[in-house]
């Protein structure tokens, strides 16, 4: 049974999470008796197999799996705040994962194709701004952890940018 | 009185542990809890000024204040997607 907002050490099952989401919304039209689900955007995250002109063996994700979880969760509401009756499913993987695997799958659905690319585009811009994940580089030369980005998760500003580059 | 520390990625290898019992004295916030920590491992210091933290998995500040039997997490600069 899948959970809309996951951390998992399995790999991701974009399909699932897709129609996940789909039916979530549908439920949702229903409830509100509003347009149901007519845009489903899915965003997968994958290994790149170079990065900054370095060639990438595998990438190794860690999380603080209950905060992440929380960071989700809080991303597909202020998600719907800007996008009324948005309905996001977001599931990011954990463990070694080898180049062209998928790291992140979101899964964004609303009645209409503009509401749903917008929020897809937020979502993966929070995730990589407020939460707590962490990934490991493994290169043909060397190691390292990536430090990315450290946003105070009620900072407005990191907010709007978000925001921005989803509805340039 | 004693706190749960969890650490993650570069903290957690500096540490040698994802997870730590430590002692405080009262009142204590998430600030004196770190700097338990950078006595003891003073490689972590440069990671001050880039840190957020977490009490009981909800986003803190480092004024926050942690009683007996809190987790608090220590989160380097992020890079999950």
């Amino acid at each position: 049974m899948l959970l809309p907002f996951a951390i998992s050490a399995d790999p991701l099952d974009l399909a699932g999470v897709l129609a996940l989401a789909q039916q979530r919304h549908a439920e949702q039209a229903a409830r509100d008796d509003v347009e149901g689900p007519g845009a489903v955007v899915l965003f997968v995250g994958a290994v790149r197999g170079r990065h900054q002109g370095q060639e990438v063996r595998a990438l190794t994700y860690e999380a603080y799996e209950p905060l992440a979880v929380a960071s989700f969760e809080r991303i597909a509401t202020e998600a719907a705040a800007r996008v009324p009756g948005v309905v996001l499913c977001l599931h990011h993987r954990v463990g070694t994962l080898e180049v062209g695997e998928p790291s992140v799958v979101i899964a964004a659905v609303s009645a209409h194709r503009a509401e749903a690319y917008a929020a897809s585009r937020f979502a993966i811009e929070r995730v990589k701004q407020i939460s707590p994940v962490w990934k490991r580089e493994h290169l043909v030369a060397g190691e390292s952890w990536v430090e990315g980005a450290t946003v105070d998760p009620d900072d407005p500003v990191a907010l709007e940018q978000a925001w921005k580059r989803a509805c340039p | 009185m004693s706190v749960t520390v969890r650490l993650f990625a570069g903290l957690r290898e500096i540490a040698g542990a994802d997870e730590l019992s430590r002692t405080v004295t009262l009142p204590a916030t998430v600030a004196d809890v770190w700097q338990a920590l950078i006595n003891e491992w003073p490689a972590l210091a440069p990671y001050a000024a880039s840190l957020s933290c977490a009490v009981n998995a909800q986003y803190a500040r480092m004024a926050t204040p942690v009683g007996d039997g809190d987790e608090v997490a220590f989160l380097p600069p992020v890079s999950g997607g």
